[in-house]
Order: C-alpha cells, then structure tokens, then sequence
C-alpha cells in the first residue's frame, strides 16, 4: 500500500474551491514533485496530507504509523526567543547529541550545533529544518518550496542532497516546488497542479505535456529553455511561481 | 482532625502565616512562578495584547461575581475564560489582531464598571480590583493563589514541548502529531487561570505587566527557551520581593510598586546585554 494516497479530495477556503478531484499516492522511495503556478493550490495539497487542512470532500489515507519529516518554506521564529540549534533539532522528540551531530554532517552544515538559530544564514537555516526533518528518520519527507530564498547553486546542492537522502534512507520524497528545472530532473514522478490535476507522469514526459506548456507559457525548449528564461531578466524578482510571461 | 490541627500548626509554627507581610510574599511568588513561563509564551507568540484583553474582562467578572453574589475567583474565571474563547474564535476573522483585542478588552472593562455602578447598596471599591492590594490576601486567597498557579506551572511543565514546537510552528506541530489546536486552548486555559488568581494581587490592570515583562527581561539574559522560563520566574519573584520593600518602606501602592521593580530589572538586563554585545565585538 502507498505511503500517502489522496482519493477524489477537494479543499475549500470558505466559498472558494482550492482544489478539486485530486487522486494522489506516492509509495516508498519515489521522488515526486508538486508544480503549479501561484495560487495553484499547490501548497494547500501539502497542507492536507499532512493534516492542517481538513478536505472540504474527498479522504486522505496515511499507512499507519506514518513518520513524516516535514520542512516547511519559510519558518519564522519570533525574535524574542531564544533558541539555539540542538534545542531546535530536539523538539519534540529527544535526540541525542551523537544523533545531531551526525544528522548536521550529513546535511552539510557540522559545525552550527551550538549556534543560535537566528543567526544562521539562509542556506544554513533550511539545512537545519532538513536535519529536523531527517531526525525521525522519517517514511516520507514533505518540502514545501525548500530552497526559497537559496540562490541557484545553493538550489542545485540542495537537490542533490535530497536525492542522497534518498539514496542512504529509502525514504520517499514529495515536494512543492517552482524550481522547475532542477526539480525535475531529480524527481520519477512529476505532477502539475492548477485546482486539478493537469497532468502527471515521469518529468520528460510533462516537460512535453501540452497542459504543462499552456501553465508556464513555454515555447518547445523545455526545461533548460525556462531556466535560461528565468535568468534573462533581472535577479530581484521574487523567483515564486512561474516565470513572468 | 487532629491531622488538620497538627498540620496547621506546623504550618503556623512560628505564626508565619499570620504575617500579612509573608503572606504577600509567598502569593506573589506563586504567582510569579505561574506568570514566568507563560509570560515567555506571551511574548513569543505575541500575545501581548490577549493578556491586557483578558485581564481588563476581569472586571465584568468582578462585577458579576458581586452581582450573583459567588466567588469572585470563579466569576472572574468564568469570564476571562469565555473572554479568552471570544478571542481565539475571532483571530484571523478579517480584523487584524490587535483591532480585535483592543475592541474587546475595553469592552471588558468598560462593561465591568458600568455593571458595578448598577450593583445595589454597596458601592463596591474597584481600585482594589484594578490595582489589586496583595497586602490584603488572606490565607484562603493564598490558598487559592497557590494552588492556581501551581496548576498552571505544572501545565506548562507536561505540555513544554509540546507548546514550543507550536509556537514555532503549527505546521511543524502537526507533522510531529501534535493538535496546535489542542494547545493553544492549553495556553488560553492557563491565561484565564492566571488572571483569576493574579486579580488580586497585581490588579486587572497590571496582570498583563506582570506576563510580559519579567520575560521580556528574560529574553536579555538567557540563551535557550527553558532558560529564558526559569529566568522570568527569577525576575518576577525578584520583582514581587522589591516592590513590597519598596511599598513598605515608602508606602507605595503595591501592586504598581512591583511593576516598578520588574521595569527596573527590564532597564538594567537591556543595558547590560547593550554593553556585553558591544565588548563581545569589539
């Protein structure tokens, strides 16, 4: 049985339907990605597998004894309190130091264990919410547009990190992304979400799919076209969602 | 029986309770055990506001106690906690927060002293009310107080980790398989508490002092949230200490007086964390 499976699932934010007719699974180890543009529903979908967002209609099934390791897009903590990395990584669940230790190594950031979570740089913050995430060794890891605010090499390293947590864990993967093109060439499965389903399958397959190209305004270069697209224009965009037509 | 009488003497071995004095003390450090780490909560989750909202309701309780003629612990209780249910209904209701709160906290009080003035015969003194007068607790207050404070320090004890990982991040609360709803209903439980048993010390009006700023203090001086909980305890024992000297000696109102000593440390902590900052880079 998969790991977290959606059947005919709809969200609503009061009147307004989010999303509609979604049926999802994803099975142990796989590597999927959610796109869509802005307000695509994209990151509500996230929201009701993990169970914040209670579906208007539809179920969402979770094997039992699901461990999810979940990194959220930005987190903010109230500068008011202090907290410092291993207080961060414990919560709520003990870990030992040994344990912490380990887990910041394999995510690239060894030396933060003793620093306060406020003056981690970018990058350094989201590798700690990865390493909490990692902690429980977790069935499935759910990222929610992990590498916002990473500049491009930093998205890269990222991704390769994630497929390397893969690798060693076995753990599936499922994230929301607009990083479209190193996603997806690090994903089995790609899924591209506007209210619906608009199409599904392996990332060269959806990099072809006609809805795929209608969403993000694509010409027939594909993926590396977008990137380059994105980068032709100046660097102060806010780099969410699809690139400006 | 006996037990009872052999317990109260040993109790009142040296006649301790029956120093008002030593009574004030020991009801404000309970207090301030129960207002050091839920004022943290307060600050972090920017709850400032909700303490002012629910302390300012008091004084309807205090008024409806008067009225029905119950105990005015349960009435103001009552209506800090129906006060504190308003609020978490209305959050993110198309007001913004502190619009909200502003509206119902004023309400609160407004209501309360125009309710009071409706009260027959009795023309019920309110400044003990909004100032509190911790000289005057008596032994059953100090039972009350203390075992209301205990219940909401023992609270925030078992639901910590918990209700640190939801003010971090409900989101993240969830994925641990934590309801954040479950404990911010926790949160607004121990608020109303503290505002039933704390009336009567600090006074409607400087309850929410009494949460905020022993922690803000706190924030200066510790590294880590537990350190930052058990600091603002300190702090506001400390303050609860020196206000009462400096209400005895100088014959200060009380409960202000405390207020008085927790800004001073506040003052002192922000100085100096300044001046450890500025060696540390130099």
């Amino acid at each position: 049985m998969s790991l977290i499976a959606a059947r005919r699932l709809e969200l609503r934010y009061g009147a307004r339907r989010v999303l509609h007719d979604i049926d999802f699974d994803i099975e142990r180890g796989e590597i999927v990605t959610i796109v869509g543009p802005n307000g695509s529903g994209k990151t509500s979908f996230l929201r009701a597998l993990l169970g914040v967002i209670k579906p208007s209609r539809g179920r969402v099934l979770r094997a039992a004894g699901l461990k999810v390791g979940y990194v959220p897009q930005r987190l903010h903590i109230d500068p008011g309190l202090p907290i410092p990395v291993s207080r961060f990584l414990s919560l709520p669940v003990p870990a030992s130091k040994s344990a912490m230790t380990e887990v910041l190594e394999q995510v690239g950031v060894g030396d933060v264990l003793k620093q306060n979570m406020a003056t981690l740089s970018g990058g350094q913050f989201q590798r700690v919410l990865l390493a909490r995430a990692l902690l429980t060794r977790p069935d499935i890891l759910m990222l929610d547009e992990p590498t916002s605010g990473l500049d491009q090499p930093g998205v890269a390293s990222f991704y390769r990190l994630i497929e390397d947590v893969r690798r060693e864990t076995g753990c599936a993967v499922l994230s929301v992304s607009h990083d479209l093109h190193v996603v997806m060439s690090a994903s089995d499965r790609v899924i591209c979400i506007n209210g619906h389903i608009c199409c599904e399958g392996a990332p060269h397959v959806v990099r072809a799919a006609p809805e795929y190209r209608a969403l993000f305004g694509l010409g027939t270069g594909g993926a590396l076209a977008l990137y380059q697209h994105d980068h032709d224009h100046d660097h102060n965009h806010d780099h969410d969602g699809a690139p400006h037509a | 029986m006996t037990t009872i009488t052999t317990i109260t003497t040993i109790m009142t071995g040296h006649r301790m309770l029956d120093d008002f004095l030593t009574r004030a003390l020991l009801a404000g450090l309970a207090v301030a055990l129960a207002t050091g780490p839920l004022g943290c909560f307060v600050v972090w989750r920017r709850m400032a506001y909700f303490g002012d909202a629910t302390s300012h309701a008091a004084i309807l309780g205090v008024a409806l106690a008067l009225a029905f003629q119950i105990s005015i612990f349960i009435g103001t209780l009552l209506v800090a906690l129906v006060m504190a249910m308003i609020v978490s209904t209305l959050a993110g209701r198309g007001w913004a927060m502190d619009t909200t709160l502003g509206v119902l906290a004023h309400t609160g009080l407004a209501l309360g002293l125009v309710a009071v003035s409706f009260l027959p015969a009795v023309r019920v003194d309110l400044t003990a009310y909004l100032f509190g007068d911790i000289l005057a607790v008596s032994r059953f207050d100090l039972a009350v107080i203390a075992g209301g404070a205990t219940l909401v320090f023992g609270l925030i004890l078992w639901r910590w980790s918990a209700l640190l990982t939801t003010t971090l991040s409900e989101d993240l609360a969830h994925a641990s398989g934590i309801n954040p709803a479950r404990e911010r209903m926790m949160l607004t439980l121990a608020l109303a508490i503290v505002v039933a048993v704390a009336l009567k010390i600090v006074g409607a009006l400087l309850i929410a002092a009494l949460l905020i700023i022993p922690a803000a203090a706190a924030r200066n001086l510790a590294r880590s949230p537990e350190q930052m909980a058990v600091v603002a305890i300190v702090i506001g024992g400390v303050s609860v200490w020196g206000g009462l000297q400096l209400s005895l000696f100088q014959d200060t109102p009380s409960g202000p007086s405390i207020v008085v000593f927790a800004a001073l440390i506040f003052g002192l902590s922000t100085v100096g964390a300044a001046l450890v900052q500025r060696l540390r880079t130099n």
